[in-house]
């Protein structure tokens, strides 16, 4: 139960010239579409209880999988076969009568799963309890916020635990504390042997959740491995897209990954044109792996040119261990300008700054863009090391504890007060 | 492939019977009587149609001496038109209006057309216990012989169902098709002895009227309702063929554009 197995599925859309064309196909006349392919060749086995994501830019298919595996739209080429019963999420609230109440909604939408009447009445309760509309319940669905649907709507679909739950960018609607619920209740199937198919655009959720991930690109799978490498190849890709440089290649998307940027974490690339030589976090001078919290650090930076630059400039950027990125700018960002470069010339860029970072392990990466635009933004970037240079963080042991991505330094006032007194009868 | 069209649709049958009670709630929601408009609007038809033609236009049938015969032989042939009409032009517009559920929900495809089949024989059941209580209170009840109109209105639904399906797997392609039926059936109707007797049309014409499958089905009901008489089964033959041929064509169709549906919703 909960398996899934995916054989080179792809999936092409037909596309005519003409309108007529479709019609004449059909009186048989020779095929007059051609093939738009949006998914090609797409090949995974899920074992039970794993937890996948499946990442990529808009279009790149992560959609079309997700709805060829539970069976809304159908595969052009290969086949799914899957076991257990499949919870799907893909845009919530749909299926929903906005005339008619919640509860009459969740009788229909319950039906739709394959429910009974009685199993359905038989969970009213815990759905009512986890969507947590209160009285709305009884009231029109188009009376709710998005939100609330969402919560109705995830509620329903995960009334009883599926064997398989697939979750598309639907959460994204719902605020914080209904998405800290699901992901709970995400993570309690995930334990007890669901296996969870997620989609998402935001990557911590996917590093928490999942630690396999797969990443979609115009329709392949670039990229089946570990979250972290897949998360930083698709950081890697969309930086790239960003700054529409010219197709460098990127550590990762080959798998044979040979040449130059070979021994290269995945997810970064370069040109002939420039080369990051080093990148490194130095204290007083001295090459740091481990640096005290609030210790006063230097990101160094080197970089050869190969080619004339009017104005390049350099940046980096703080990762923690979760892939987040902590802090990033470049030289442009800061008003500043390395000026016209001729080949071979040899630049280094350092960054100080006081390390305010919580304990814990960060990655520095390291880029290279060929000029600055208004807004403080770059035009292309040129070249990029991914986690060029790993370290970690110890409390700092005159500070005050603390966790997260950023020390706000608070200011706390107790006041005492008089313990609490029975209030006299009014 | 018919096989496996049942047995989806059985495996569907909860949602199926759940969305037929939605689409009827959902007629009535916000109003103050409910169900009684159910009863109400098919009763106020029929009152209109007997009071109108039998007693003030003073219709009479041919043939007929009673006074409520032109009534019976428009009701018998309207109903059952008109459940004809509400099958046909909403299985040709199922897939389009209920794109919504297909390109998000993964379910056969066929249990639309089976909400319609399923509501729309609530509606003309409603109907016709109105026109049974009708021909029972004027004295006109024909006894068992109505059995006789259950294999007549199963072609009738076999034949607005394959037909309707053709279409509406026709029509997620081509929007023309839901259209072009509006006008086609209003033809259609003004072409079958519905209002009007066969015996009132031109020879020539009246020759040709089997070809109209409705004239077979309505003309059988007619017959069955009015005089009691047992259906002559063989005019009933040409639309059972094409009833069967149209479910296979349609079966056919939906087997090949099955998959296309969603991609073009």
């Amino acid at each position: 139960m909960g398996t899934l197995h995916i054989a080179g599925v792809g999936k092409a859309y037909k596309r005519y010239a003409r309108k007529s064309g479709r019609l004449l196909e059909w009186l048989g006349s020779g095929p007059r579409h051609e093939q738009r392919w949006v998914l090609r060749d797409a090949s995974l086995d899920i074992a039970p209880g794993e937890s996948v994501a499946i990442i990529g830019a808009n279009g790149a298919g992560k959609s079309t999988l997700l709805k060829i595996i539970t069976g809304t739209t159908r595969q052009t080429t290969g086949s799914v076969t899957t076991q257990g019963r499949i919870a799907a999420l893909l845009e919530l609230g749909i299926g929903f009568h906005p005339e008619f109440t919640g509860r009459q909604n969740i009788y229909m939408s319950g039906r739709l799963a394959g429910m009974s009447t009685a199993e359905i009445h038989q969970h009213m309760g815990r759905i009512e309890a986890f969507a947590d509309i209160g009285d709305y319940i009884d009231q029109p669905v188009r009376t709710y916020s998005s939100g609330m649907q969402v919560r109705l709507a995830f509620s329903v679909a995960t009334a009883v635990r599926p064997d398989i739950l697939i979750v598309d960018e639907a959460l994204a609607v719902g605020d914080v504390f209904f998405q800290q619920k699901c992901f709970e209740r995400i993570r309690e199937f995930r334990d007890a042997g669901t296996t969870l198919l997620f989609v998402s655009h935001a990557m911590s959720t996917v590093y928490s959740l999942c630690e396999r991930a797969v990443l979609l690109d115009e329709g392949r799978i670039l990229l089946d491995g570990p979250s972290r490498e897949a998360i930083d190849l698709y950081n890697a890709l969309a930086a790239q897209r960003a700054s529409h440089g010219p197709a460098a290649a990127i550590v990762g998307a080959d798998e044979d990954g040979e040449g130059a940027a070979g021994k290269r974490p995945t997810g970064s690339y370069g040109s002939q044109r420039v080369d990051i030589e080093a990148v490194g976090v130095y204290c007083n001078d001295v090459l740091a792996h481990a640096i005290v919290g609030d210790a006063d650090v230097c990101v160094r930076v080197d970089v050869v040119f190969n080619d004339h630059f009017s104005d390049p400039h350099v940046g980096f950027q703080l990762r923690n261990k979760r892939g987040e990125a902590v802090f990033m700018t470049h030289t442009h960002g800061m008003g500043l300008a390395i000026g016209p470069v001729e080949p071979g010339r040899r630049v280094r860029v350092e960054f100080r700054f006081k390390a305010i970072l919580a304990p814990g392990d960060y990655t520095v990466t390291a880029g290279v863009a060929d000029a600055g635009v208004s807004g403080g933004g770059v035009q292309s970037s040129l070249a990029r090391v991914h986690d060029a240079f790993g370290f970690s963080v110890a409390r700092n042991p005159f500070g005050i504890a603390w966790d997260g991505v950023c020390n706000l330094q608070p200011v706390c006032a107790i006041s005492p007060s008089a313990p609490c007194q029975p209030s006299k009868a009014a | 492939m018919l096989m496996r069209a049942g047995r989806e649709l059985w495996a569907y049958r909860g949602f199926i019977a759940e969305s037929v009670k939605r689409e009827f709630r959902a007629r009535y929601l916000g109003t103050q009587f409910g169900w009684i408009w159910a009863i109400l609007q098919p009763l106020a038809m029929i009152s209109v149609y007997t009071l109108v033609f039998s007693r003030v236009m003073q219709a009479a049938m041919p043939g007929h001496e009673s006074p409520w015969a032109y009534s019976i032989y428009l009701c018998a042939g309207l109903l059952a038109w008109g459940m004809f009409s509400e099958l046909l032009s909403r299985s040709v517009g199922v897939f389009v209006s209920n794109a919504n559920l297909l390109k998000k929900v993964s379910l056969p495809k066929l249990t639309l057309p089976a909400i319609v089949l399923v509501s729309s024989l609530i509606n003309y059941g409603i109907v016709m216990s109105l026109f049974t209580a009708f021909l029972l209170i004027t004295g006109r009840f024909p006894g068992w012989v109505v059995l006789t109109a259950i294999p007549v209105l199963m072609v009738q639904i076999c034949f607005a169902l394959g037909l309707g399906v053709l279409c509406g797997t026709i029509n997620v392609f081509y929007r023309d098709v839901e259209q072009m039926l509006g006008v086609v059936l209003q033809f259609w109707f003004w072409l079958t002895p519905v209002v009007y007797v066969t015996r009132a049309l031109p020879g020539s014409i009246a020759e040709w009227m089997w070809l109209n499958p409705m004239w077979g089905i309505v003309h059988a009901l007619q017959g069955i309702f009015l005089d009691g008489r047992v259906p002559d089964w063989n005019t009933l033959l040409w639309p059972a063929l094409l009833a069967l041929a149209l479910i296979t064509l349609a079966l056919r169709a939906f087997a090949r554009l099955g998959a296309e549906i969603v991609d073009e919703l």
